[in-house]
C-alpha cells in the first residue's frame, strides 16, 4: 500500500508522526520530570514540535514567532526565575499530599478526552462561512496576509494589546519589586512601641 | 499544505490539551503548573490553525498571533507573582498557599 501512494504524501506523513511523538514526549515529560529546569527543556521540545506542526499547515509567520517568543523568551524567563529564586529543588513526584487527587485528575483527562474525541469524530468542528476574514491561501506570502488582516480588520485587538503590554510591564515591576526598607526613624518607632507593648504586658 | 487530515491535528492538539490539563492538576510546583497552562494554550494555538487551514481563513492565525501576546503578558504577570510569593516563603507549592482559606 506504501508503495501505491505518492513520495509527498508519505512525506507529510512522516513530518506529522515525526512532530507528534516530539510534542506529546515534550509534553509528558513536562508533567512527569522532577526537576523544574528540565521541565522547562522538555517544554521547548514541545514548542519546536508544533512549530513543525505549524509550518505543514503554512502558518510560516506563527512557525517563526512560535520559536522566538515562545522558546527563545518565554521559556528563558522561566529559567531565569528558577536559578534566580533557586528552587531548583526536585519536588517528590511519588508523594501524594491529597489522597485521591492523582486518580481523580487522571479520571477527568481521560473524561475530557474522550469528549474531545467524540468532537473529533462527529465531523462537525469547522462550520460556518469559508474565508470570512479573507483567504489564506491568497497571492502573497503568509506573512503578508497575516499582517494585511492583522492592521485591517484586526487593527483596534492589535492596538489593545499594546495597552495590554504596557499593563504587564508595569504589573511585572510593582510585583517583583522589593518592599521599600524602613527607614531608621521608623524603625526607632517600631523599637519604642515594643518597648511599650513588653512594658504593658509586664504590669 | 501537507495532505494529512485535519482530525489528526486536531486530536493530536486534544491530546496535548488533556496532558496540560492533567498535569494542571496533578503536579505541586507552581513553576511546573504554569508550564503545564503553556501546554494548554500551545494546544489552543494548533486547533485555531488547523481550522484556519479548513476554513481557509486567515483569521485563525491572527487569532494566534493575539493568544500570542496575551501569553506573554500572562507569564510577565504570573512569574511575577511567583516571585513575590517565593521571596515571602522559599519552596512553597500550592499546597503552602491556602492563607486565603476559610
Amino acid at each position: 500500500m506504501l508503495a501505491a501512494t505518492p513520495a509527498h504524501v508519505v512525506a507529510d506523513w512522516g513530518v506529522f508522526v515525526v512532530a507528534a511523538v516530539v510534542v506529546l514526549a515534550g509534553a509528558l515529560g513536562v508533567v512527569t520530570a522532577r526537576h523544574p529546569v528540565h521541565c522547562a527543556l522538555f517544554l521547548i521540545q514541545t514548542l519546536f514540535g508544533v512549530a513543525v506542526l505549524f509550518v505543514s499547515e503554512l502558518a510560516h509567520f506563527l512557525a517563526a514567532v512560535q520559536v522566538i517568543v515562545y522558546a527563545g523568551a518565554i521559556v528563558v524567563l522561566f529559567l531565569f526565575v528558577i536559578m534566580l529564586l533557586g528552587v531548583d529543588r526536585s519536588e517528590q513526584v511519588a508523594a501524594e499530599p491529597l489522597r485521591g487527587q492523582r486518580p481523580t485528575a487522571i479520571l477527568l483527562g481521560i473524561i475530557g478526552l474522550a469528549e474531545f474525541a467524540g468532537l473529533v469524530r462527529s465531523n462537525q468542528w469547522a462550520t460556518g462561512a469559508v474565508s470570512a476574514s479573507g483567504p489564506a491561501n491568497a497571492a502573497g506570502s503568509n506573512v503578508e496576509l497575516l499582517g494585511r488582516s492583522l492592521f485591517s480588520t484586526y487593527l483596534l485587538p492589535f492596538e489593545v494589546t499594546s495597552v495590554l503590554l504596557v499593563i504587564a510591564v508595569v504589573a511585572a515591576v510593582v510585583l517583583a519589586r522589593r518592599p521599600p526598607r524602613p527607614t531608621p526613624d521608623e524603625v526607632a518607632e517600631d523599637d519604642e512601641r515594643a518597648v511599650r507593648e513588653r512594658e504593658g504586658v509586664a504590669t | 499544505m501537507t495532505t494529512v487530515p485535519s482530525s489528526w491535528y486536531l486530536t493530536l492538539s486534544a491530546v496535548l490539551f488533556t496532558i496540560g490539563a492533567v498535569g494542571l492538576l496533578v503536579r505541586r510546583n507552581v513553576l511546573v503548573m504554569f508550564m503545564c497552562v503553556e501546554l494548554m494554550l500551545n494546544a489552543v494555538n494548533l486547533t485555531f490553525v488547523t481550522f484556519s487551514r479548513m476554513l481557509n481563513d486567515i483569521g485563525g492565525q491572527t487569532v494566534v498571533f493575539f493568544v500570542m501576546v496575551v501569553a506573554a503578558a500572562e507569564v510577565v504577570v504570573g512569574l511575577g507573582i511567583i516571585v513575590a510569593i517565593f521571596r515571602r516563603k522559599a519552596n512553597a507549592t500550592a499546597d503552602d498557599l491556602h492563607i486565603l482559606k476559610g
